[in-house]
């Protein structure tokens, strides 16, 4: 298989006879380019959609612990449940398939002062990812991020309107020192919410400092999932179901117990908007399947008519004493080749197009179209196992036909 | 060095069977010149084209150098042509993409021969038939002539048994034809057993002995006073 003569062999039949190379290579790289840029803009497609219509991060799923109702498993009813840390990290690792990213949230209140004014607000210690659950614009400064929550931090995000009531004359509160129940906290960022005044009188701060304040306790109030759009309507559904199921088991509550916790799907409200997602994601599989399936019957059809045209050639060579395996071989080497060349170069310029005129295409509906990597790599090796399956068959049959046959062939 | 028994082919056209070989029976030593004659649709191409394990036999006995030739499968027959088999077609069959030298070194590649040794020798065969100087040239850029004697070269590099020819000179013209005539006596004056097909009466003249094929039997079997090419070149 790897010996140089053979590689040379192929090399020079590659070489002299460029028309067929051409062809055959030709196949595939069209066929990945089409498959890169419409899988693209479908994604592209997808991406507007999810912008336009999904914007108030619907893909939630809210646990609330409880107090038990009934006994169960040796436990007495009126048991309060309690959720922790591990189980953010169970979650996180037990369904990586569904979850898009999780955070807890412990809502506290508390008097915050600065320079002789003072309020009283609720205070949310969250991990970062609340940002998106609650579509959090930042207007200055930054969010909760995985530093505050590791080094436990005394930073502290504040809305829009804490800053109007603390900071008077003008005053910035970004940079600032504020006491919130005798303790001082930097202000790192000041955000805003299209949820009305309410939503802009949150502190957010990292739940971990929340906990080290606690005497140092690894309980969280509230988990809120959020899952992957792609999973649809009824996607989330089940994931509900399992997820309530292992949390249960967990904490070890009865399955019909209505009070020992509470989940609640955010999706439900917006069933219809997530199915026609699900259906955008099928149609472009649909169409990236349809493009590949173009792909396999042209280089079919090449791989049919390249190992006709050597009828003739593969004859003299059984005459001159060439077994048909070496025949089958040489063929197959010599096209799983030419096709795996010309799928990186279909794969590279389609990459190129997208990153080319991908930004271009946001007045059409179409924003950030990418494929994964991963994505068009498997496409190449289908198109190339296609090929060499493709060429197989009429390859074997030229090496079966009797060298008189084939040297008649003219 | 070949021996043959009692051999039948016969073709199926249809419905109805083409009995083309009716239990032929020859043999030839080592060294000999055999020209195989007979018009067109004698069996003369299909006993050739057995004879060099291009087709196989219905029944019948076939022994090549002391081993018997049976049941082959394809790789088997492969193995077997290149070990023992030459072959000189009408049409040349060579390939037009390689050039004189690597046609020549064909036979030598299945061989598992080295590369540079597989060259080495390619030259040698050419220098043989006069074409050392065409070495680099593609077929299309020979004449039929000097086609014909790659085609030689070619089929003596293997260092073969039997040299098989189909009509060597049939899409040549009478003095291109009598230059490869000439290279064939030669090649047989160095010992080699070659089997000409032909149906032309006086290349057939230039071997040794002339069988006579006629509707898939040997009519005729005799010795000849072997006309040398040599004095029309």
């Amino acid at each position: 298989m790897f010996s140089r003569d053979r590689w040379q062999e192929i090399f020079q039949s590659i070489g002299k006879n460029r028309l067929r190379t051409f062809l055959s290579g030709f196949t595939i790289t069209l066929g990945i380019l089409i498959f890169t840029i419409l899988f693209g803009f479908g994604n592209g497609l997808k991406n507007t959609f999810q912008e336009f219509f999904v914007d108030d991060a619907t893909n939630t799923i809210w646990l609330f612990p409880g107090r038990t109702s009934k006994p169960y498993k040796g436990f007495a009813t009126g048991r309060r449940i309690e959720f922790r840390n591990d189980d953010i990290d169970d979650i996180k690792k037990d369904f990586a398939m569904y979850v898009e990213y999780i955070t807890p949230r412990i809502s506290r209140g508390g008097t915050a002062k600065y320079k002789g004014e003072s309020n009283t607000y609720t205070t949310r210690a969250v991990g970062p990812a609340h940002q998106h659950s609650e579509k959090t614009i930042i207007m200055e400064g930054r969010y909760i991020n995985e530093n505050d929550i590791l080094g436990k931090t005394k930073n502290v995000v504040i809305g829009r309107l804490v800053e109007k009531d603390l900071f008077k004359n003008g005053e910035r509160a970004l940079g600032k020192y504020l006491d919130i129940d005798g303790i001082a906290y930097k202000v790192v960022g000041v955000f805003q919410d299209d949820g009305g005044d309410n939503e802009e009188r949150y502190i957010y701060m990292p739940y971990t400092t929340r906990q080290l304040i606690e005497k140092n306790t690894d309980k969280v109030d509230q988990i809120i999932v959020g899952f992957k759009l792609s999973i649809g309507y009824a996607g989330s559904k089940a994931f509900e179901t399992s997820l309530n199921k292992y949390m249960r088991n967990k904490h070890i509550i009865a399955m019909d117990d209505q009070n020992g916790m509470f989940i609640r799907n955010a999706a439900e409200g917006v069933k219809q908007t997530l199915q026609f997602a699900s259906i955008l994601q099928m149609v472009v599989a649909f169409v990236g399947i349809g493009t590949l399936l173009a792909g396999v019957i042209g280089i079919s059809n090449i791989m049919v008519f390249v190992v006709k045209e050597r009828t003739k050639e593969l004859g003299i060579r059984k005459a001159m004493g060439a077994s048909p395996r070496s025949i089958v071989g040489m063929v197959l080497q010599e096209s799983v080749f030419i096709t795996t060349i010309a799928g990186i170069v279909g794969l590279v310029i389609g990459m190129g197009v997208l990153n080319m005129i991908g930004l271009d295409l946001e007045d059409f509906f179409i924003k950030n179209p990418y494929v994964g990597t991963s994505t068009i790599i498997k496409a190449t090796l289908f198109l190339i196992f296609c090929g060499a399956v493709a060429g197989y068959i009429p390859a074997r049959r030229a090496a079966r036909i009797k060298p008189i046959v084939a040297l008649r062939d003219e | 060095m070949i021996e043959i028994k009692d051999l039948h082919k016969s073709y199926q056209m249809g419905s109805n069977s083409l009995h083309v070989l009716k239990g032929i029976n020859f043999s030839v030593k080592e060294g000999e010149l055999v020209a195989i004659m007979g018009s067109s649709g004698s069996g003369k191409s299909t006993l050739l084209n057995i004879l060099g394990m291009l087709d196989e036999s219905d029944s019948g006995d076939y022994t090549l150098d002391g081993v018997e030739i049976k049941n082959l499968n394809e790789t088997k027959a492969a193995k077997y042509r290149n070990k023992f088999l030459g072959f000189v077609f009408q049409s040349f069959n060579l390939i037009n993409y390689k050039t004189a030298a690597e046609n020549v070194a064909l036979p030598l590649y299945y061989q598992g021969i080295k590369r540079k040794e597989r060259i080495e020798k390619a030259l040698k065969y050419l220098e043989q038939v006069g074409l050392r100087d065409w070495a680099t040239h593609l077929p299309s850029e020979l004449s039929g002539g000097q086609k014909q004697r790659v085609a030689i070269a070619r089929a003596m590099a293997a260092e073969p048994k039997v040299l098989l020819a189909d009509e060597p000179t049939g899409a040549l013209d009478t003095t291109t034809s009598y230059e490869v005539m000439d290279l064939i006596q030669k090649i047989n004056d160095q010992g080699n057993t070659i089997l000409v097909v032909t149906h032309e009466e006086d290349i057939a003249h230039m071997c040794k002995r002339i069988v006579h094929l006629k509707d898939g039997v040997i009519m005729e079997d005799k010795v000849i006073e072997q006309v040398r090419a040599e004095q029309y070149v």
